[in-house]
């Protein structure tokens, strides 16, 4: 189907500011796949059905629009407690002075761009691959532009037990930096991967991750996205799982005028397990807030087990999104399908749009699915105030019962109260005012 | 300690008197007891005084040890010293037990200027307090009220008034959904805790549970009054007589 016009021109208007880089061979073919899928496809716009509950504008613009730096002086950076290999970007360019080596038992990591010169490397395999068969049945233009373009990003390949995660730390340093990331992930077979992300990265932010995980391979996603309060960032992250492998996947997202974190995960081998969970705290008051959670889910193996779990809290004319799929492929008999999302909104203006699908086309499958709205429990609140907690903290304690079923996804129980703690940290601070 | 002045209350939403010049004085030290048929107000009364919404006060004062209790926030109130045994508690799921009664008894603490209690001198407390009232370690990790059945949930109530240890307490129903053995347990929870220092307003019912805490003063409430006070053979009337007689003799 040919491209509108003015799709077409805001396409066009972006790929003029954007060169493609040099690369090996396959890298530059992959790249030009990508470009091509790009101007097939068009970047996306509000008419788009994918994005209807989600203006993405900003996102295709040519150039991003300023965001405020955000310096955290008041606690430890997220993650310091944890033993990691820490890799920094400092808008979205990979700064090795504040980096660690980029040496790990049990895996090997490289920069993008010193992969994709390399005539013969395993990442051919996975490089625009996974984010192409991504594109089929929804288009995702965004993640396309950063395999035709992203000049940066890690690849990394876990061969056996990684020695502890490997963090991906994003500074933002400069109000109007347009940061474009892609990273390449392969776990072996039985291999297991732990990779943490946090930090602003930029005034703009697009990432994407491809992630194959070979049989018996297990990866795990702990992601952070907090305290910048004026980014604008797409994120993509594209599985493909082979038999008896797992992907589990956790974000918080705090505040941002605009997010949206998509997952297209594939089952393929038999046995493999997808959890991908959400917590979202969106506070409209004084910058606007938009957090929109994109998953797609596609079985296409025997015995497959996948989970949703979207949390999102609202206020103050703050939105949620949520879209999520399972799509259930013929054959794919004795799948147990699972998604849900919640959102608690604190008053009136704040909004939520959900749109849960599933398509099966096997007969012996588990799906369920479920989707509420709902405003604080005023019997909870009322109970514990009348046993002596203010009204504000009465709240907080609400919204943290709330949202901790997402975060009890994370495998890490030591994960687990990072994040925890982190959440209430934040709604202290923002008691504070 | 409790002065409540021709109280008269109304539901908010709706034009509909509850309560119509209630009159009562509970003293320091004294246990006062509360019966009266279905509906005549006697829960209602309990919320007003703790603050729960939903109701307008259209008349009248109520005051804990001269402070003005409409005046204040449900919070406030509960810092003040007020404390609402509820008849139906409620499960917050995802809230700890402990972190529940921590949470509270500092914000309490926090309102009266007073320091935050330690973590290891809260639960050498709670311990303490648990104990007596056969609540174990399990019980104060889940989720608060989640899964109790209803003799755990009304000792937990128990728990949390020893563990707040309030000037003023009120049982709203405190014994319905009780079997004899639990209802032994609150009573005792709750005859621990009697003191010189401390008012008790107990609401029931049945006259049972004045069989474990002996009142004092036993006032009997129809159609939103008082309309009959008297000593502990109030309530052994009630048991063998019923409501009807005391409301057809005073009306």
């Amino acid at each position: 189907m040919a491209v509108a016009q003015p799709k077409q021109d805001l396409t066009e208007t972006r790929l003029a500011t954007l060169d493609l880089p040099q690369g090996a061979g396959w890298a530059r073919e992959a790249r030009e796949a990508a470009l091509a899928r790009v101007r097939d496809m068009g970047l996306p716009t509000r008419r788009d059905e994918y994005w209807k509950y989600t203006d993405p504008a900003s996102l295709t613009q040519p150039a991003p629009p300023r965001a405020a730096l955000f310096e955290a002086t008041d606690e430890a950076p997220l993650f310091s407690e944890i033993d990691r290999l820490r890799i920094v970007f400092v808008d979205g360019v990979f700064d090795p002075d504040q980096s660690d080596d980029l040496s790990l038992a049990g895996v090997e990591i490289e920069r993008l761009s010193d992969a994709l010169n390399k005539d013969i490397h395993w990442a051919r395999d996975v490089f625009g691959t996974l984010e192409a068969a991504g594109q089929t049945p929804v288009a995702r233009p965004l993640a396309a532009l950063s395999t035709a373009f992203a000049t940066d990003g890690l690849v990394i390949r876990a061969t056996g037990m990684a020695a502890k995660p490997i963090s991906f730390v994003y500074l933002h340093r400069s109000e109007t930096s347009d940061a474009m990331l892609h990273h390449v992930v392969r776990v072996e077979e039985g291999a297991e991967l732990t990779i943490l992300e946090n930090g602003p990265a930029a005034a703009r932010f697009m990432k994407t991750m491809e992630i194959s995980v070979a049989d018996r391979g297990a990866f795990h996603h702990i992601r952070a996205q907090g305290r910048d309060h004026e980014r604008r960032a797409a994120t993509h992250m594209f599985a493909r799982l082979g038999e008896e492998s797992a992907y589990k996947s956790f974000t918080l997202t705090v505040n941002g005028i605009l997010t949206r974190n998509e997952h297209v995960i594939e089952l393929t081998g038999d046995d493999a397990i997808a959890h991908v969970a959400g917590a979202a705290m969106g506070d409209g008051k004084t910058i606007a807030c938009h957090h929109d959670d994109t998953v797609f889910v596609t079985h296409d193996a025997v015995n497959c087990e996948s989970r949703q779990v979207f949390k999102k809290v609202l206020r103050n004319g703050a939105e949620g999104v949520f879209q999520g799929k399972i799509l259930v492929k013929p054959g794919a008999q004795k799948t147990d399908g699972y998604q849900i999302s919640q959102a608690l909104l604190l008053d009136e203006e704040a909004s939520f749009q959900a749109k849960p699908e599933l398509e099966i086309y096997a007969d012996d499958v588990k799906c369920s699915h479920g989707s509420t709205t709902g405003a604080i429990d005023e019997t909870a609140l009322f109970y514990l105030r009348a046993r002596g907690v203010p009204r504000e903290t009465a709240t907080d304690l609400l919204v943290l019962a709330f949202i901790d079923e997402a975060i009890q996804e994370i495998e890490d129980a030591g994960l687990q109260d990072e994040i925890r703690t982190r959440l209430q940290l934040w709604l202290e601070r923002r008691r504070r005012g | 300690m409790l002065s409540i002045k021709n109280l008269h209350v109304k539901l908010e939403d709706e034009d509909k008197q509850i309560l119509k010049g209630v009159d009562l004085e509970v003293e320091a030290g004294k246990v006062h007891a509360i019966m009266g048929p279905n509906g005549s107000g006697k829960s209602t009364l309990s919320y007003v005084l703790s603050g729960r919404d939903g109701y307008e006060v259209t008349d009248g004062t109520a005051a804990l040890e001269g402070e003005d209790l409409l005046a204040m926030e449900p919070e406030e109130r509960a810092a003040a010293g007020l404390f609402l045994a509820f008849q139906y508690p409620v499960e917050i799921p995802g809230v700890g037990n402990m972190t529940f009664l921590r949470t509270a008894l500092n914000a309490q603490r926090k309102t009266r200027g007073e320091d935050e209690i330690s973590a290891g001198e809260f639960l050498k407390l709670i311990r303490d307090k648990a104990a007596s009232l056969k609540i174990d370690a399990e019980m104060l990790k889940r989720p608060v009220n989640v899964g109790f059945s209803g003799g755990e949930k009304k000792r937990n109530e128990i728990l949390q008034m020893a563990v707040l240890a309030p000037k003023m307490c009120i049982l709203d129903e405190t014994d319905s959904g009780l079997d004899v053995d639990a209802m032994k347990l609150v009573a005792d929870g709750v005859n621990a805790l009697r003191d010189a220092g401390r008012g008790f307003l107990v609401i029931t019912h049945y006259q049972r549970l004045l069989d474990h805490i002996q009142p004092d003063v036993v006032h009997i409430m129809s159609d939103g009054r008082i309309i009959k006070t008297g000593g502990p053979e109030l309530a052994i009337e009630v048991e063998k007589n019923g409501y009807t007689d005391i409301v057809g003799e005073v009306a």
